[in-house]
């Protein structure tokens, strides 16, 4: 996927409470539409951010509270990347893990959320190192009007 | 979140309206169960047409209610549901598996 010239940058940090899950995806969301992509393109994004930033407080922060980042870069091209990143317990089995239906959270979860990703989004590379932590790589093209 | 419910000649409708994240879907999961449990209907419609957003939480939420409901011999099935609501449970291949309208 071609990146091009990079117009905007931001990146935010929060602790992996719950309530950040929706302010996260809101952001996101927030920061995107200065882009002018499609209502339907900013809702998969709001998705998408939303269940990389609750993997990160549910599961790789389970049993304690940690940092969450998340940074998302703006291309001319109109390429969207999104990186989610905790320092959390890690994934032991990478591909396991975004297998559908394949979850650690009992009844209460689907194992649903990286086929979300995957399928919301143009990309998704994830990095993880168990006891290290997880970054979330997701890439988007969007349809933007050509600026004047 | 915000979750209404009224009970009609057997048929239990419950209205989810707003954002349902993660800790949304915890509290629902419970609230609809034990609705289920409390008022046994013969047919249960959940009624998403005030939902503003939903993400894999809400899957989990859909699957235990019909679960729920096809142990009590309940008709279960989902209403109203927004498209973005919609991408999210078809793209789980939901649709294949309870119906949703
Ligand atoms: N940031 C993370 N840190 C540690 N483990 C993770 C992380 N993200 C995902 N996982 C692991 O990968 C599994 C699959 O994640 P996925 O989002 O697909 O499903 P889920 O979170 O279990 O359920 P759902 O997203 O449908 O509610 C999780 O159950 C968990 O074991
Ligand atoms: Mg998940």
């Amino acid at each position: 996927m071609k990146k091009g010239e990079k117009r905007n940058e931001m990146t935010m940090r929060f602790l992996s409470r719950s309530a950040n899950e929706a302010f996260a995806r809101t952001a996101a969301a927030a920061f995107i539409a200065q882009m002018d992509p499609t209502v339907e393109q900013i809702y998969d994004i709001k998705t998408a951010v939303s269940e990389a930033v609750t993997n990160a407080i549910v599961h790789g922060y389970r049993d304690t509270l940690g940092v969450v980042t998340m940074t998302v870069r703006l291309f001319e091209t109109g390429l969207a990347e999104i990186v989610i990143r905790d320092k959390g317990c890690g994934i032991e089995d990478v591909h396991k893990a975004r297998e559908p239906m394949f979850t650690t959270g009992g009844a209460e979860r689907s194992g649903m959320g990286f086929t979300i990703m995957e399928s919301f989004m143009d990309g998704l590379t994830v990095r993880s190192r168990p006891g290290k932590g997880t970054t979330v790589i997701m890439r988007k093209l969007l349809d933007v009007k050509q600026q004047a | 979140m915000q979750l209404q419910y009224e009970l009609r000649e057997g048929r239990l409708t419950a209205h989810v309206s707003g954002e349902l994240g993660h800790p949304e879907a915890i509290e629902l999961m419970a609230r609809l169960s034990r609705m289920i449990e409390d008022h046994l209907p013969g047919e249960m419609e959940l009624e998403l047409s005030g939902l503003e957003f939903m993400d894999s939480s809400g899957i989990a939420v859909v699957l235990q209610a019909a679960r729920k409901c096809a142990a009590c011999g309940c008709r279960f099935w989902v209403e109203g549901t927004p498209a973005q609501a919609k991408k999210v449970l078809t793209a789980a291949g939901i649709h294949r598996l309870t119906h949703i309208r």
